[in-house]
C-alpha cells in the first residue's frame, strides 16, 4: 500500500501525542516505507562510508574501550589507569585538571580550588613520568583531552617516549587539540582564534613529519551537545569547525592528504537511540563528500570520518542513579550500531561526582557486554536498509547541510563563533529542552516522571585535599633542582620563534625536556599571543 | 516595584555554563534583572560585581568539584563586606554531604542537577520579598 494512503487510513486512530518528534525536534511519521529511502548506500569501507569506514568493522577488530579518567595527582591517576587496563580496557584516556588545561601551574592563584579536581594535575615532564609509570607507551594508545595547551602536553608525551627510547613512530594516540569548540561550549581557551589555529596547524605539520600514527586533533561535537545543542547542531557545528581546520592547514601550506588522514572526531551519544545512529552515519557521509568534492582529497583515508564516542553526561540523573546504567547501555549501543572507533561509557554516579572504582568498572563492563554478548558486532552496519533509519540519516544530512550553508554565508566557523551565532543557537536549544522537561512535554524517568523522595545513598569519590599542596611542593623542588640556565634559554628561544611563523613544536619540546613548567611555557605564549576575551550573551 | 536583581556567576576555571545560562534565562523570563558574569570568576570579582550592581541574589555555578572552596570563599567575603543580606545560592554537581557544610558556611541554598527552574524562581521570590 502507498504510504500516503496508509497514513490517511490511520488518521482517525487515537495516538498518544499530537506530534511525534525526535530529541532534536525532527518530526517522526507513523511509519516508513521503501518510498522513504533513496539511492545506493554503498558498502562498508567504500565512499561515502555511510555504512562504516572499514570493510569488516567489528568483525575485524572491536572498538577501543577507552574510559576517560584522571584525578588528583599523577600517582593516583596512574593507579586508576593500571586498574582499568587490568579490567580489560584497551586504550587510555587522560583527563587533565582545569589549571593544566588553561596553562596555569598548580601554584598559580587562579588554580586555587581546581588542582586535581576534574582531572590530573600536570605541571611538568616530571608529573608525566609518574602518570605513565609502568605503562608501555608503544603498546597502549593514549588519548589526551587537552586543547589550548595540547602542544605542551603532546611534547611532554614525546619527551617521555624519547627518555624511554621509544621511537615516535611507535606512538599512537590522540590529542583533542580542538580550540574552536572551546570558544563555543567548553571554555578552556587561552589565546585568540588566529594564534590558536597556528598552534593547531603546527601540530599537524610536526606530527606528519615525526609522529605519523598520532591523531592530531579530535574535532569534537561532544561538548557542543552537552551544552544543549540538538543532534543536528552537534554535527553541523563540528563539521563546520572541521572545515575551518582543514582550511587553516591548507593556508599554512600543507597538502590535504598530508594531514587529513590523521583528523579524528568525537561525538556524543544521547538518549534518542535511532536519531543518534542516524547522526553517526550521516556524519561519515557528509565529511567524505566535503573532503573529496570541496578539498579535492585523493587519499581515501582523508575522507574517512573516524570517531570516538562518549555517552551523554547531561542525560544522567542525580535522582535514582542506578537507572543511569540503563541509559548508558542504550547510548553505548547506539554508538556501536553507528560504527564508532572508540567508546567511553559514563559511570552511573557522574551526576553526583567522580566515579569510584566500582562504578567505573560497571561502565566498562557495559561495553564488554555489548561487545561479547549482544551479537550486534557480528555483521557490519546491521540496521542498514531500515526504512526509518535511512530516512532519518538523510534527514539529518539535509538539516546539517542547511546549517553548513548558513555558516558559510557568515564567513565560516570562526566568524560564526566570534559573533556568538553558534553559542546562541546552542543556548536556545538548551533552554527549549529545559522548558519541555518542565512542561512535561518530555519525560525523564526519576526527574519529571516516576520520581520519588528516596534519599540517595551513594558513595562518592573524595579527592585527597592535600593534592594542591603536594603539587606546590613538587613544583618548588623541581624549580630548585633543574638547570635554570637551560630553562631560560629554551623559553627565550620559544618566545622568539612565537613571534616568527616557524613551527613551534620543536621549541616547545626543548623547553619541556629542560623541565620548564606548563605554566612557564603558556606564559611565554600568552605574552606573545595575548588572551581571548569571550563575549557573554544570554 | 523594583525587579529582583540577580548575579549569576561561574566560579573558578570551570567551563560548564549550560546550567548557569539556562537558569539566567529562566530568571529573566520570570521578570528578574539578571547579570551573567561569564566564565573564570574569582570570589573577589564576584563579590565586587555584586556590590557594584547592588544585587539581591548571587547564584554561583560549579561543576568542577571546586564548590567547597569557591562557594565558602564567596560567603566569607560577603560577611567580611557586610553584604550578608544578599541571598547566596549555589548550583551544580554538589554531593549531598557538602550541602550541609556549605550551608553552615553561609550559603543559603544549593540546587543540584535536575532541579526545575520554577523551584529556584519560587525560592528567590519567597526569600527576597521580605526585603
Amino acid at each position: 500500500m502507498d504510504k500516503k494512503v496508509w497514513l490517511q487510513n490511520i488518521a482517525s486512530l487515537p495516538e498518544r501525542k499530537k506530534e511525534f518528534k525526535t530529541l532534536s525536534g525532527l518530526s517522526v511519521d507513523a511509519v516508513y516505507t521503501k518510498e522513504d529511502i533513496q539511492g545506493d548506500l554503498g558498502m562498508p569501507g567504500d565512499y561515502p562510508y555511510t555504512r562504516g569506514v572499514y570493510p569488516t568493522m567489528y568483525r575485524g577488530r572491536l572498538w577501543t574501550m577507552r574510559q576517560y579518567a584522571g584525578f588528583g595527582s599523577a600517582k593516583e591517576s596512574n593507579k586508576r589507569y593500571k586498574y582499568l587496563l587490568e579490567k580489560g580496557q584497551t586504550g587510555l584516556s587522560v583527563a587533565f585538571d582545569l589549571p593544566t588545561q588553561i596553562g596555569y601551574d598548580s601554584d598559580h592563584y587562579l588554580a586555587k580550588g581546581e588542582v586535581g579536581r576534574v582531572g590530573v594535575a600536570i605541571d611538568s615532564l616530571q608529573d608525566m613520568e609518574v602518570l605513565f609509570a609502568d605503562i608501555p607507551l608503544d603498546k597502549v594508545s593514549t588519548s589526551m583531552t587537552i586543547n589550548a595547551t595540547a602542544p605542551v602536553l603532546l611534547a611532554m608525551y614525546l619527551a617521555l617516549a624519547e627518555k624511554r627510547g621509544i621511537p615516535f613512530a611507535k606512538l599512537s594516540g590522540t590529542i583533542q587539540n580542538d580550540i574552536l569548540k572551546e570558544y563555543v561550549a567548553r571554555g578552556t581557551y587561552i589565546f585568540p582564534p588566529q594564534e590558536s589555529m597556528r598552534l593547531i596547524t603546527d601540530v599537524f605539520a610536526y606530527c606528519h613529519e615525526h609522529v605519523p600514527n598520532w591523531n592530531t586533533i579530535s574535532i569534537s561535537g561532544y561538548h557542543i551537545r552537552e551544552a544543549g545543542s540538538s543532534a543536528v547542531q552537534e554535527l553541523a557545528f563540528t563539521i563546520a569547525n572541521g572545515i575551518a581546520y582543514v582550511e587553516a592547514a591548507i593556508e599554512a601550506g600543507m597538502k590535504v592528504d598530508d594531514f587529513a588522514p590523521r583528523l579524528s572526531f568525537f561525538f556524543n551519544s544521547q538518549m534518542d537511540f535511532l536519531e543518534e545512529i542516524a547522526k553517526f552515519r550521516a556524519a561519515r557521509r557528509i565529511w567524505a563528500e566535503i573532503m573529496k568534492e570541496r578539498f579535492g582529497a585523493k587519499d581515501p583515508k582523508s575522507m574517512m570520518l573516524r570517531f570516538h564516542t562518549q555517552t551523554a553526561g547531561s542525560a544522567l540523573s542525580a535522582q535514582q542513579p542506578e537507572n543511569n546504567v540503563v541509559r548508558v547501555t542504550l547510548q553505548a549501543l547506539a554508538a556501536v550500531l553507528g560504527g564508532t572507533q572508540s567508546l567511553h561509557t559514563n559511570a552511573l554516579d557522574e551526576a553526583l561526582g567522580l566515579p569510584t572504582e566500582r562504578t567505573a568498572e560497571i561502565a566498562l563492563r557495559t561495553q564488554q557486554i555489548i561487545a561479547y554478548e549482544s551479537g550486534v558486532v557480528d555483521t557490519v552496519d546491521p540496521l542498514a536498509g531500515s526504512y526509518y533509519l535511512e530516512s532519518l540519516t538523510d534527514q539529518v544530512e539535509t538539516e546539517v547541510k542547511r546549517y553548513l550553508d548558513r555558516i558559510e554565508v557568515m564567513g565560516g566557523a570562526v566568524k560564526a563563533i566570534e559573533t556568538g551565532y553558534m553559542q546562541k543557537e546552542i543556548q536556545n536549544s538548551a533552554y527549549r529542552y529545559q522548558v519541555e522537561v518542565e512542561n512535561k512535554e518530555r519525560l525523564v524517568v526519576g526527574i519529571n516522571a516516576f520520581a520519588d523522595q528516596r534519599e540517595e545513598d551513594i558513595e562518592i569519590l573524595r579527592l585527597d585535599p592535600l593534592v594542591e599542596r603536594l603539587q606546590e611542593k613538587c613544583l618548588r623542588e623541581l624549580k630548585e633542582s633543574r638547570d635554570t640556565v637551560l630553562v631560560e634559554k629554551t623559553l627565550k628561544e620559544l618566545k622568539e620563534k612565537a613571534r616568527s611563523t616557524e613551527n613551534l613544536m620543536p621549541y616547545i619540546l626543548e623547553a619541556v625536556k629542560a623541565y620548564a613548567t606548563l605554566g612557564e611555557i603558556s606564559d611565554v605564549l600568552r605574552n606573545v599571543f595575548g588572551e581571548y576575551a569571550a563575549k557573554e550573551l544570554i | 516595584m523594583k525587579p529582583i536583581k540577580v548575579l549569576i556567576a561561574k566560579t573558578g576555571l570551570d567551563g560548564h555554563d549550560r546550567g548557569a545560562k539556562v537558569v539566567a534565562r529562566a530568571l529573566s523570563e520570570a521578570g528578574m534583572e539578571v547579570i551573567y558574569t561569564g566564565l573564570r570568576q574569582t570570589p573577589e570579582k564576584i563579590v565586587q560585581a555584586a556590590l557594584e550592581e547592588d544585587v539581591d541574589v548571587i547564584g554561583l555555578s560549579s561543576l568542577s568539584g571546586a564548590h567547597e572552596y569557591f562557594f565558602s570563599e564567596v560567603a566569607r567575603l560577603l560577611k567580611e563586606k557586610e553584604l550578608e543580606h544578599i541571598l547566596l545560592l549555589g548550583g551544580g554537581i554538589i554531593p549531598k554531604e557538602d550541602i550541609l557544610s556549605l550551608k553552615a558556611e553561609g550559603v543559603d541554598e544549593i540546587f543540584t542537577s535536575g532541579t526545575p527552574t520554577g523551584e529556584i524562581i519560587s525560592y528567590i521570590k519567597e526569600n527576597v520579598a521580605g526585603d
